[in-house]
């Protein structure tokens, strides 16, 4: 399998999410420059990696999604192909329009980095199909807007159609109120488009996928990609 | 602004001796521009012109050593072709005008030092004091200093791993901030700030050019008071999206071997940056100011010169190499730009256009910098201080109430509130997280770690500053070696009054001793650092500190060892001895209103037997936590590791000798607690002892919460009682 | 040459806490009958435009492309001359 991780001026998780797609997972990995216009070889997935693209400057994301390479990464989820946001790469995605709502500024207003535990809401998506429905994951965050917003409605179709993937909750799996510690809606972490193969979370999987850094259940998000490419995915086309 | 008051020099900051050496540098009289050249240069920020002697009785060699004192950062080797280059640096003075913008820039500052080098940043940590945060401006600088580092470094993608904070009155108008980056380099890639090879050009790349943070650096120089408030332009703005753009820039040029010599421009701007590199080169630079990339217009000579815009560097190729370094910055949208070249006069030459605007040695702006030897002389009250009798006072009335007291001390308490706000994570290097007795970070592709901390307890320092400095070295150590690191070297950063007046400069003198001292015996030479002076409001200083932040290195990454607790049943160590001290402990503070008296002792040679014991258990993997007493004592370190793994102690402490509140809360060195298996507990024991170390029984793992028992004491808490204090003082104090 | 001063504000469903917190602080300093803040962003943009027509739909466009973002945010300007 192939991932191409993309960078913009100011991604700073890029690194971390080439080091474990090749060193952890062992597929291959190309890092490609937000500026070129077109993926010079085929990808299987395209991963959106965190931090402070053109410096998050006017809102999270809101430059980036005129990168050029953007216009790329549109037409590829357009035609299925899988899509992984992370933090920044969320903001990305919901300025791009690929994902519905937006990121705000946390309810605390700070900077906010810790471990968080996220119940898996909904395992049979091309990101999640190595968990367990329900099943608890302790993965950290690392965001000042992270947030999530969106109308009634939306929540209401997002619910519907099973696209929260993760919540915040308990190391039990209870989504309390007092978990959801930047004020997102509905204690959303992470969300799926309707089509489900593109994927935005602001916690950070790629920061504990090596039990040297805690734990490595993170993995599994992208473990879960290369399995459900090699077809064994329920949703597998 | 022309030459036409009467001594121009002396508003700058220069003495009438000083002008008359330039005169003499110069045998001529100075024109404005270089008068303002001299004038920062000459500051102390960057000659340490009055610490200079001082400072030369570091030891700063050792076979680990590859760059000390004199570069951007030191270096030290840590095998496999690879090397560690760290920096620490003070932003005391910036941060106290503008807590945000100060604090942000000394994190961009200290960032640009290192990977300089060639080293690319890994970590940073950082080392703060502000006055009590029952003052509402205290709480203003706090708040605004935590989120100015977090700002840069959080978004420049550096992780914030470690570091301290203290809070006392002294530091009430002049907070310190200090920012420690840590990088990692191969050998090959090592560069230096240096202008070799007459005929290379001469390049400004990164940022371009404004009027900002004009004579910063002399305003570092300064004691604060009420006009500094208007002194805000001083305070430069950072931009860290354009350091990443500039920091991926640079690494990617010195791969392709084309730098002969690469300097930040901090302090000083391009004045320090060019006539150091020629310094150091032997060389001299011309250079045309009209070509360098303005933000704003009508920049004159001496505005250009010693502007302190942030997130530039001057870079000096290989001739013939411009466009390949222009293609590279291009590629990250950034200037670069030559603007003169090197010369074989010595001779530091500004143009504007033709015209020639300044024209001075450029060793005349560095080396030949006057150095002072400043009188030393011992605070008069301080022998009386320090004879303050402490066995006469009363005990508490109830310790277990005393000792949730001083877990909920702002010094003491948790520091979470200030690390969440960090990205300590990205990198996925973290290994050991904030809140351990030191960081730990990986070596990707290698089974290396590199342990880092910051350490000093002002108050030793004050109250004895030779046995404080060598407390700060030891404790960092004592840091290291509590995860198995072996530590490497030191950088330091020196944050004291004004030097000229006698007390302080003692002061300064002997903490340098104790710190020289603790470096030689344990084998950590110092490879650089900073000094700021001038530490004062209103004429009072802050408490002598000198901040020592050091590196070790763990050779097998799967063998790192942390503070908490991790069975139920092992037994529960100390290495080393208690003793009767309450001398400058936060708990005589806190209950006596006391800050007097001496020092706990710290001798270098059981220091060195705890720290080789304690390294040698951790290697051979017989005990299963490593944490050592710091402020707060014995209990508060007990409550620290039984909260880390959520574990709680059976503990007894049976020396009857001892008064309880010292036994409990004296700040005694050199102590480590452990925790071994039951299998273990032999082996350790006689390890202890073939280091002469003494070793006692204080308890086992067991349930949750911490019983300390003792002849007349009790102490029975749940872990989430002593948690809530703990971890509930800052963001309680913070929200009043 | 026109300027534009564009105003970027939340949209009022959307929560706003660093409104909150400012108006919190300006309780605290007494001002106790501050009845809601809102914080949004201000933006001065210079263009060349043919006339204020042709202005007003350069600005329009910034507005909706790139300055807010319609999810969560409602924008105006004004629109100078010179």
């Amino acid at each position: 399998m192939k991932f191409a991780v993309i960078v913009f001026p100011g991604s700073n998780c890029d690194a971390d999410c080439y080091h474990v797609v090749k060193e952890v997972i062992g597929q291959d990995a190309d890092y490609v420059w937000h500026q070129d216009e077109t993926f010079k070889t085929q990808y299987d997935c395209i991963v959106l990696p965190g931090g402070f693209s053109y410096g998050d400057y006017l809102r999270t994301g809101s430059i980036a999604k005129f990168s050029p390479i953007m216009n790329e990464v549109i037409k590829f989820a357009n035609q299925g192909g899988l899509v992984l946001g992370i933090c920044n790469g969320f903001q990305i995605l919901t300025e791009a329009g690929l994902l519905p709502g937006a990121l705000v500024r946390n309810k605390g207003l700070k900077f906010v980095c810790k471990d968080t535990f996220l119940k898996v809401e909904n395992n049979e998506t091309p990101f999640t199909l190595d968990y367990t429905q329900d099943q608890v994951i302790q993965v950290p965050v690392a965001h000042g807007e992270g947030a999530y917003v969106c109308d009634e409605n939306t929540l209401e179709k997002l619910k519907a159609n099973k696209q929260i993937v993760f919540r915040y909750s308990t190391s039990a799996g209870e989504t309390f109120p007092e978990c959801n510690f930047n004020g997102s809606s509905d204690n959303i972490a992470g969300i799926i488009n309707k089509k489900g193969n593109v994927l935005g979370m602001m916690p950070h999987p790629e920061r504990c996928a090596e039990t040297i850094l805690g734990n490595d259940l993170g993995k599994h998000v992208f473990t879960s990609i290369v399995s459900w490419l090699k077809g064994g995915g329920r949703n597998g086309e | 602004m022309e030459n036409n008051t009467g001594k121009p020099w002396v508003e700058l900051g220069l003495t009438d001796y000083e002008y008359e050496m330039i005169k003499e540098i110069l045998a001529r009289e100075p024109n404005y521009v270089e008068l303002g050249m001299f004038s920062v240069m000459w500051s102390e920020h960057c000659s340490y012109k009055n610490s200079r002697p001082v400072l030369k009785t570091f030891p700063t060699e050792g076979a680990q050593v590859l760059e000390g004192p004199g570069e951007n950062a030191g270096v030290v080797d840590i095998g496999d072709g690879l090397a560690v280059a760290f920096k620490v640096e003070s932003h005391n003075h910036p941060s106290a005008i503008e807590p945000y913008q100060g604090a942000a820039t000394g994190v961009g500052g200290i960032i640009r030092d290192v990977f300089t080098m060639g080293a690319r940043p890994i970590a940073l940590l950082n080392s703060l004091r502000f006055g009590t945060l029952s003052s509402a401006r205290s709480r203003y600088l706090f708040n605004g200093v935590v989120s100015g580092i977090a700002g840069y470094g959080n978004c420049i993608g550096i992780p914030t791993v470690g570091g301290e904070v203290y809070f006392h009155p002294s530091y009430e108008g002049n907070p310190i901030v200090n920012a420690m980056c840590v990088g990692i380099l191969e050998h090959k890639d090592l560069a230096k700030g240096v202008a070799s090879g007459v005929g290379n050009p001469v390049m400004v790349v990164g940022a371009k050019t404004g009027r900002d943070g004009i004579r910063g650096a002399s305003f570092a120089s300064e004691e604060l008071n009420e006009a500094s408030e208007e002194k805000r332009p001083a305070v430069q703005v950072g931009d860290p999206f354009m350091e990443k753009l500039l920091m991926e820039a640079c690494l990617e040029l010195i791969k392709t071997g084309y730098v002969v010599g690469m300097q930040d421009m901090g302090a000083a701007g391009l004045t320090s940056s060019s006539c150091e590199m020629a310094s150091k080169g032997g060389t001299g630079i011309e250079m045309d100011v009209a070509l360098i990339p303005r933000r704003e217009k009508g920049m004159n000579p001496y505005e250009i010169m010693l502007s302190e815009s942030q997130e530039r560097m001057l870079v000096v190729p290989m001739k013939g190499k411009e466009d390949e370094v222009q293609s590279i910055f291009r590629k990250w949208g950034l200037d670069a730009v030559v603007v003169g070249t090197v010369t074989d006069d010595g001779i530091l030459r500004i143009k504007e256009g033709e015209k020639v605007v300044a024209e001075i040695p450029a060793k005349g702006l560095t080396e030949m910098c006057p150095v002072f030897e400043r009188e030393a002389k011992m605070p008069e009250k301080l022998a009386e201080i320090q004879k303050c009798n402490l066995m006469e006072l009363p005990e508490p009335a109830n310790y277990q109430k005393t000792f949730l007291d001083l877990l909920s001390r702002p010094t003491i308490a948790s520091k979470e509130w200030v690390y969440e706000q960090y990205d300590y994570m990205v990198g996925i290097n973290t290994v050991v997280r904030p809140g351990a007795d030191a960081a730990v970070v990986r070596v990707k592709g290698t089974k290396k770690g590199i342990a880092l901390t910051i350490d000093c307890n002002s108050r030793y320092v004050y109250l004895n500053p030779y046995v404080g400095g060598k407390i700060a070295v030891s404790e960092a150590a004592r840091n290291l070696v509590c995860t198995g690191a072996k530590p490497l070297g030191v950088t330091d950063c020196i944050n004291f009054g004004n030097p000229e007046k006698p007390e302080i400069f003692w002061q300064f003198k002997e903490a340098a001793r104790g710190i020289g001292e603790a470096c030689r015996a344990l084998n950590t030479p110092v490879t650089g650092g900073n000094v700021s002076f001038y530490n004062e409001t209103k004429g009072e200083a802050v408490f002598p500190t000198p901040t020592v932040g050091m590196v070790g290195l763990i050779e097998d990454i799967e063998k790192v060892c942390t503070l908490n607790f991790k069975n139920q049943d092992d037994i529960i160590y100390l290495l080393g001895e208690n003793s009767d001290e309450l001398g400058g402990s936060e708990f005589l503070v806190m209950y006596h209103g006391l800050e007097a008296g001496m020092p706990p002792d710290l001798d270098l040679e059981k220091e060195i037997a705890l720290q080789e014991c304690t390294l040698k258990l951790i290697k051979e993997g017989l005990i299963n936590s490593a944490h050592d007493c710091s402020e707060g004592g014995l209990s508060v370190a007990l409550a620290e590791c039984c909260l880390a793994g959520g574990m709680g102690a059976q503990i007894r402490l049976e020396e009857s000798t001892l008064r309880p509140s010292s036994l409990l809360f004296g700040e005694t060195q050199s102590r480590i607690i452990i925790s071994v298996s039951r299998e273990s507990a032999d082996k350790v024991k006689a390890m202890a002892q073939s280091h002469s170390l003494a070793i006692s029984k204080l308890g086992v793992v067991q349930g949750k919460s911490l019983v300390i028992n003792g002849n007349s004491f009790t102490i029975n808490l749940t872990l989430n009682e002593i948690e809530a204090r703990y971890k509930g003082a800052i963001p309680c104090l913070m929200k009043g | 040459m026109y300027k534009a001063l564009v105003y970027v504000t939340l949209k009022p469903s959307i929560l706003d806490p660093q409104g909150t917190a400012v108006k919190k602080g300006l309780e605290s300093l007494g001002f106790s009958d501050v009845m809601d803040v809102r914080v949004g962003k201000y933006l001065e943009v210079s263009l060349e435009a043919e006339d204020k027509q042709d202005a007003r739909e350069q600005v329009e466009e910034m507005c909706k492309k790139l300055l807010s973002n319609p999810v969560i945010e409602d924008y105006r300007f004004e629109l100078m001359e010179g």
